[in-house]
């Protein structure tokens, strides 16, 4: 697989129920929340030992944004470890809560929609070289990512006139263009932000906000995994020819509404695909690439999986009931509704719809399966674990997380961003990273090893 | 890292191999892969455990901010 740096954003839902009748601002929430997770600490951006940040986004969000990845399995593991630090700060956030009188819990979701029908996102970054024609590529990617949808959703049940439907994917209607620089309006399939956080002469940044955010490591996986192999693919040379979508927003909420996924979807030049047809014509020509390349196991890996997956939803999508969201998601409703005898407008399929996404493994409906074996996983519990800690040891964020490390340990107060550090202090200068694939600095070291000659 | 497709590992192994071997395999199939259709009433039941009381309430003020 090509060298390239990834990252995913998950902006997280957030709620307080207390016992009694009390209004706590979402700000106050949050700051219970970000003192669980940095204790003693008050910015409402930090990074962390492990290289990743975590903020408050707009609309009062916790968002967690991985450290800089060359890995997909990398990204896997962090984006759980996202879950797994918030998970950890609930119970301090609620103790504090608590000191002050206000007894309740705090829930935490990891989902994209609300009741009301606000979104909230997740954002996956690709680093893609400069010297490519975007517009080319963005035409290249829009049916791919329209119809990626099949095996990235995690599945939604929203009342549409009256009448309660079923889609496959969270996001999926909350899409408006097919091309914006907005991200909270019109929000569009390709996102132009380019924020490459590298030299911008070289590169660039592919910003996807299109994604729902999943539970499965599996999805995740493959959703990050494919992507990067079209990408690779596309700065290559190779091309899908005559994919062009009719209207590729009307066709992503078209698919999104059939979770038989027999819909057809109808191409510029008047032929029509299903969603599945789609990615099988991106499957086939990535196996074409791969063909003229060096054999690689990640990148074989991920297409052996990708076109498992194709053939099982073609099949029988309910057969991945362990690997898809949406899948194990409509599996859990469709059995619970057979067994209490009630329809998708029952308020108790609603609450599965969420509680799928509760991030805590005591009640979450998405643990629960986990804990019965019943979930599909790429990474195990304990390369989790690490990467609460640690970040991955090949790109910036080891630099960044060395750095973080030795500014806490000295008690040193510290100002990072993704491309410079700087421990604060006014003979300081400020350390720049502007290569992410570059896992040593010099002066970080020599910083580090001096604060050691004067123990 | 788990390879998927463990089912399709299976059948080959059935056709290829003798039957111990397939009896084996398929055993892993089912301790390593075993579907939520194969524990449903398990699995309802401990739903019924944890789903929060007051589904219609709870959901109903599940309302957020606009995010990205």
């Amino acid at each position: 697989m090509k060298n390239r740096i990834f990252g995913i954003e998950t902006e997280y839902g957030l709620i307080f129920i207390p016992h009694g009748k009390v209004y706590l601002p979402m700000e106050k929430i949050l700051g219970y929340v970000f003192e669980g997770l940095i204790p003693n600490s008050w910015p409402s951006n930090a990074f962390l030992c492990n290289g990743a940040r975590f903020y408050q986004d707009t609309g009062c969000h916790p968002e967690y944004a991985t450290p800089e990845c060359d890995q997909v399995f990398d990204v896997v593991v962090h984006d759980k470890a996202g879950e797994r630090l918030l998970e950890k700060s609930l119970p301090i956030a609620q103790k504090k809560l608590k000191e002050e009188g206000l007894a309740g819990n705090i829930f935490i979701y990891k989902n994209n929609t609300d009741s009301m029908g606000n979104t909230y996102g997740c954002h996956e970054n690709y680093l893609m070289r400069r010297d490519i024609d975007f517009w080319k590529v963005t035409e290249q990617l829009i049916p791919f990512f329209v119809t990626r949808q099949i095996y990235t959703g995690s599945g939604k049940v929203l009342n549409i006139s009256g009448r309660s439907h079923f889609f496959i994917s969270q996001r999926a209607q909350h899409i408006h263009e097919k091309t914006s620089s907005s991200t909270t309006s019109s929000r569009s399939i390709i996102n132009t932000r380019d924020e490459p956080h590298a030299d911008a002469e070289k590169y660039r940044r592919l910003h996807i906000i299109i994604g729902d955010s999943n539970m499965s490591e599996y999805a995740t996986y493959l959703k990050v995994g494919a992507t990067a192999l079209i990408l690779s693919m596309i700065e290559s040379g190779f091309r899908v020819p005559g994919i062009e979508l009719e209207d590729p927003v009307k066709a992503m909420r078209e698919i999104s509404r059939d979770p038989t996924l027999k819909k057809k979807i109808r191409l510029e030049k008047g032929k029509e695909l299903t969603a599945i047809q789609v990615q099988r014509l991106y499957l086939e020509r990535v196996k074409k690439y791969l063909a003229s390349e060096e054999e690689d196991p990640i990148s074989s890996d991920i297409l052996e999986r990708w076109e498992y997956v194709l053939d099982e939803l073609e099949d029988d999508p309910m057969r991945l009931d362990r690997e898809i969201d949406w899948v194990t998601k409509k599996g859990l409703i469709d059995s619970y509704m057979e067994k209490e005898g009630c329809g998708l407008d029952d308020p108790r399929v609603g609450m599965i719809d969420l509680q799928y996404h509760d991030i805590s493994r005591d009640r979450g409906l998405y643990y629960l399966l986990c804990k019965e074996g019943l979930t599909e996983r790429i990474a195990t519990e304990s390369d989790v674990i690490k990467a609460l800690e640690f970040p991955p040891q090949t790109t910036r964020a080891k630099v960044r997380g060395d750095f973080v490390r030795f500014a806490k340990e000295k008690n040193r107060s510290y100002t990072v961003d993704w491309t410079y550090l700087k421990l604060n202090g006014y003979w300081e200068e400020t350390i720049l990273c502007m290569d992410p694939f570059s896992s040593e600095n010099v002066r970080v070291k020599e910083l580090i090893a001096a604060a050691g000659n004067q123990k | 890292m788990k390879k998927q497709g463990k089912k399709k590992e299976a059948k080959k192994t059935v056709d290829e191999k003798g039957k111990e071997e397939a009896a084996s395999a398929k055993s892993e199939v089912v301790e390593k892969g075993k579907k939520i259709s194969e524990d449903l009433d398990n699995i309802m039941d401990k739903i019924d455990d944890v789903l929060e009381e007051n589904a219609e309430e709870f959901v109903k003020n599940y309302v957020q901010k606009g995010g990205q």
